[in-house]
């Protein structure tokens, strides 16, 4: 190949004489501003190695003129942090607990603490607003299962239910069906006479006494007389019209014939007690609290 | 089958006196292969210790047989004497492993867009994973970044590549059945690799998911792949070699070295599936990452780079901008992007001088990943009227505008603070889609829209309207899903980092997820418009093979004197 350059009318630039399959390149010189913008970057980035750690050494690196490191910067961001908030959760802690809703300041800290460490902790099952959903207590209604004061809302955060932590709220709804203390009909008979408790219609021809009778032989025990439900049990008041696994027949059936024993963890150990203190304020003041 | 009729062919076939007919030893030798891999396929399907290995082993073993079966049927129908290299002077190239790539690729590309659909619906309706572990957004995401990237992709490049160098070189593709064997081969490891995410079968490495043995398979394709290519440049007619060829010989070798060092791995047992990766902690984060962002950087970069600087000055009829710009950038990126993949480890544990060459390379990145863009968007001077006319130069050179902007943006967020703000959030995915559907998608479209009439012999596409309506839906589509995530990306970072002035972090996490969902709706609308666009795309190139008018062969013209 000898040399087959040819101008071109439509740059003015000559052709460098290569052609593949009909393709041509042009001998254009490197546009002078991209030339510079690559000098440039390598410019600055030359600086950034001076000022900053860069390059491996043998068994260390070089650290640069600015001294800098993530883990300081860390450090530095976290102290900032603790200066913000750190004397004001110490007032927390050491705050008895029913006096942090009497002091407007901490009373907002704990709030502000507790909001956040909710969404993160509490919000996958209980709903970010503590709404709750089937087998959730709803946080912000006046229904407690195992009570409602500041005390109670925190042994509940630090012991959980049914955790299995030691000091934990213990009790469930029995399995009448599965470990077979009721027959079919009489489940089907028990759960009408539940659903009448809160004025909730029954099934045509159900026998109200045979109801009441295996009611009182059976349920009295944990949800008390009338179904007006246990916190030391955890028995849910059956004479509202709040259901946390449902109120129809089925549902009810269901929860009678399996049982139910929702779990709910124990935050003792992964919380510290300042927090966990907090966040006892911020679901005692959601709305429900007594 | 129709074996019968097939086996009469044969007989009259044979009857022809010509040369006495004999298997080559590339036949004979790969048929006896074959053969041993089935047989071993059959007892590690017999001796498998998981139910996926055992599904994987036995479809091994029938690929095997299927194989000999098309080897020795391919053997019976063929003349005696192999294919000629040039037919009257004029070079005899090898279309068939060409068309197979770019159907698959289509298919692929069908696939994955719709399972990225799929997958953008879920985010913004979690109800739609259904409860089905074979479904849930874990399983398919993997399977959607794989069959774009690899599938899709991969076909487009495996298809181009073996397009450009053989007319780039003037002469057939070398080896007669060793592209077959890339381009089933492949195909076959994506078969494996997609099977596997949705039974469960993965190394957990983000584009590197596929375990031990299919990476094998891959690692013996990709050598044959290197092998068919540079045999092909090296009995190449023409004095140089085209700058196409650089970048996708580039890819190649670079594809192979990552493979195999991200992939080191050691398995439980040879009948299972399971392997543990050779590196731990932060080493194995690095060298994840050096493959991960190479992947970037020579599969989806230098390899389209490729498709880039064959198919525009093609399409346009125009000179390349710049030979010297095109061997400088190509030098410079080359050597610059190996270096870039500590970006994706910004405060991490890994070491700050590691953090900031990852960095600083980033940034020195850009005027060479610009390099390519000049050159694509100025090879157009003197023909931009043509946009006007041609839906398919627009798509090609939008495609290089989704470019420079992409590779703009990266270096961007390589930088620390801004990192800090985009890290972990949906600016990335936005970042990642402007590349993939703007730059790699278009440019692959693009080329496949040249290549289907080209490798068929047609005198052209079905439809030109069909093209602009697929380019304008698309676009659309792109737009939408970038500008979502660049918001929800940029609206999630700044929610995770505002605090109170208590001192309290403002937003939970859940706050941040319920922030997103219109952002996860308006993109998913986005990865629609863009699925229904290709599937324009497929009904035209279908049509264009189906019913297109064949290119008149010209008569043998006077070759001029060199």
């Amino acid at each position: 190949m000898t040399d087959h350059s040819e101008f071109d009318s439509v740059s003015g630039k000559t052709t460098t004489g290569h052609e593949w399959d009909g393709i041509k390149e042009l001998n254009t010189p490197l546009p002078r501003w991209w030339v510079i913008s690559f000098y440039l970057t390598i410019i600055w980035s030359i600086g950034y190695w001076i000022v900053y750690p860069a390059w491996p050494l043998i068994s260390s690196n070089t650290t640069g003129l600015l001294g800098y490191s993530t883990r300081a910067s860390l450090a530095v961001e976290l102290a900032n942090l603790e200066a913000l908030r750190g004397e004001k959760m110490a007032a927390l802690a050491a705050a008895p607990l029913a006096d942090i809703e009497k002091d407007p300041a901490l009373l907002a800290l704990a709030r502000a603490k507790g909001k956040t460490v909710f969404g993160d902790n509490c919000a996958p099952c209980h709903g970010s607003g503590g709404a709750g959903a089937k087998g959730f207590p709803n946080l912000n209604d006046d229904d407690w299962l195992w009570g409602g004061t500041l005390d109670q809302i925190m042994q509940t955060i630090q012991f959980g239910v049914r955790s299995g932590h030691a000091k934990t709220h213990e009790g469930q709804m029995l399995a009448f069906g599965k470990d077979g203390v009721l027959k079919g009909d009489e489940i089907v008979t028990v759960a009408n006479y539940v659903r009448s408790l809160s004025g909730l219609p029954t099934r045509a021809g159900y026998d109200k006494a045979k109801g009441e009778k295996i009611f009182v032989e059976n349920c009295v025990a944990c949800h008390g007389d009338g179904g007006k439900g246990n916190l030391e049990m955890g028995a849910p008041d059956l004479t509202d019209k709040i259901w946390l696994y449902g109120s129809d027949e089925a549902a009810l059936i269901e929860t009678i014939s399996q049982g139910r024993a929702g779990v709910m963890p124990a935050w003792e150990g992964r919380l510290d007690p300042a927090t966990i203190k907090a966040m006892a304020v911020y679901v005692h003041s959601l709305g429900g609290g007594k | 089958m129709v074996s019968g009729a097939v086996f009469f062919q044969r007989e009259s076939a044979m009857s022809q006196p010509s040369i006495s007919k004999s298997m080559t030893s590339g036949e004979s030798g790969l048929a006896v292969v074959f053969a041993a891999t089935a047989f071993l396929c059959v007892i590690a399907a017999a001796k498998a210790l998981d139910a996926p290995f055992a599904f994987h082993a036995a479809l091994s073993a029938a690929a095997s047989v299927a194989a000999v079966f098309c080897i020795v049927n391919r053997y019976f129908e063929r003349p005696a004497a192999l294919p000629p290299a040039e037919i009257n002077g004029r070079p005899n190239y090898n279309m068939g492993p060409i068309k197979f790539s770019s159907f698959m690729a289509m298919f692929w590309g069908i696939a994955g867009f719709l399972v990225g659909l799929i997958i953008a619906s879920q985010l913004a309706w979690p109800a739609l994973n259904f409860d089905l572990p074979w479904i849930s957004f874990g399983r398919l995401r993997p399977l959607h970044t794989s069959a774009v990237i690899f599938a899709f992709g991969g076909n487009v490049l495996i298809a181009t590549s073996f397009y450009v160098v053989q007319k780039s070189c003037r002469v057939r593709l070398a080896g007669d059945l060793a592209p077959w064997f890339v381009v089933v081969g492949y195909n076959f490891f994506i078969l494996v690799a997609g099977t596997g995410y949705l039974l469960g079968v993965t190394q957990s490495k983000e584009y590197a998911e596929p375990e031990w043995y299919a990476d094998l398979w891959l690692t013996i394709v990709w050598v044959v792949y290197l092998l068919v290519f540079l045999a092909t440049i090296i009995k190449r007619k023409e004095p140089h070699i085209f700058v196409a060829n650089w970048f996708y010989l580039a890819f190649i070798v670079t594809i192979a070295v990552l493979h195999l060092g991200n992939n080191s791995a050691l398995p439980v047992s040879v009948f299972g599936s399971k392997s543990y990766v050779a590196w731990g902690g932060i080493q194995d984060a690095m060298f994840q990452w050096w493959y991960g962002h190479n992947a970037v950087g020579f599969f989806l970069t230098a390899g389209f780079l490729a498709i880039m600087y064959y198919f525009i000055p093609k399409r346009a009829e125009r000179p390349i901008y710049s030979y010297r710009l095109s061997i400088i950038h190509f030098w410079a990126l080359i050597f610059l992007y190996i270096w870039a993949g500590p970006h994706h480890l910004h405060y991490t544990a890994l070491p700050d001088w590691t953090q900031t060459l990852g960095m600083t390379f980033s940034i020195m990145l850009w005027m060479p990943s610009w390099g390519g863009m000049i050159n694509g968007l100025m090879t157009l001077s003197g023909a931009w009227d043509k946009l006007r006319t041609d839906p398919v130069l627009r798509m090609l050179v939008v495609s290089v505008a989704f470019y420079g902007m992409s590779t703009f943006e990266g270096p961007m967020m390589s930088i620390k603070v801004v990192n800090s703000l985009s890290h972990y959030t949906d600016w990335t995915i936005g970042h990642v889609h402007s590349g993939a559907l703007g730059w790699v998608g278009f440019v692959s479209f693009g080329a496949l829209y040249c290549l289907v009439p080209w490798a068929w012999n047609r005198k052209g596409l079905y439809s030109l309207k069909l093209v602009n309506w697929h380019f304008w839906v698309a676009t659309l589509g792109i737009v939408l899903y970038i500008s979502a995530m660049w918001v929800s990306g940029i609206l999630q970072g700044l929610m995770w980092r505002a605090y109170t002035s208590l001192g309290f972090l403002e937003y939970s996490f859940i706050e941040t997820v319920e922030a997103m969902h219109p952002f996860y709706v308006i993109r998913a609308a986005g990865g629609g418009l863009f699925l229904i666009g290709a599937l324009i795309m497929a009904y035209n190139l279908w049509m264009t093979v189906r019913v297109g008018e064949a290119e008149v062969q010209m008569p043998v013209a006077l070759q001029p004197a060199e």
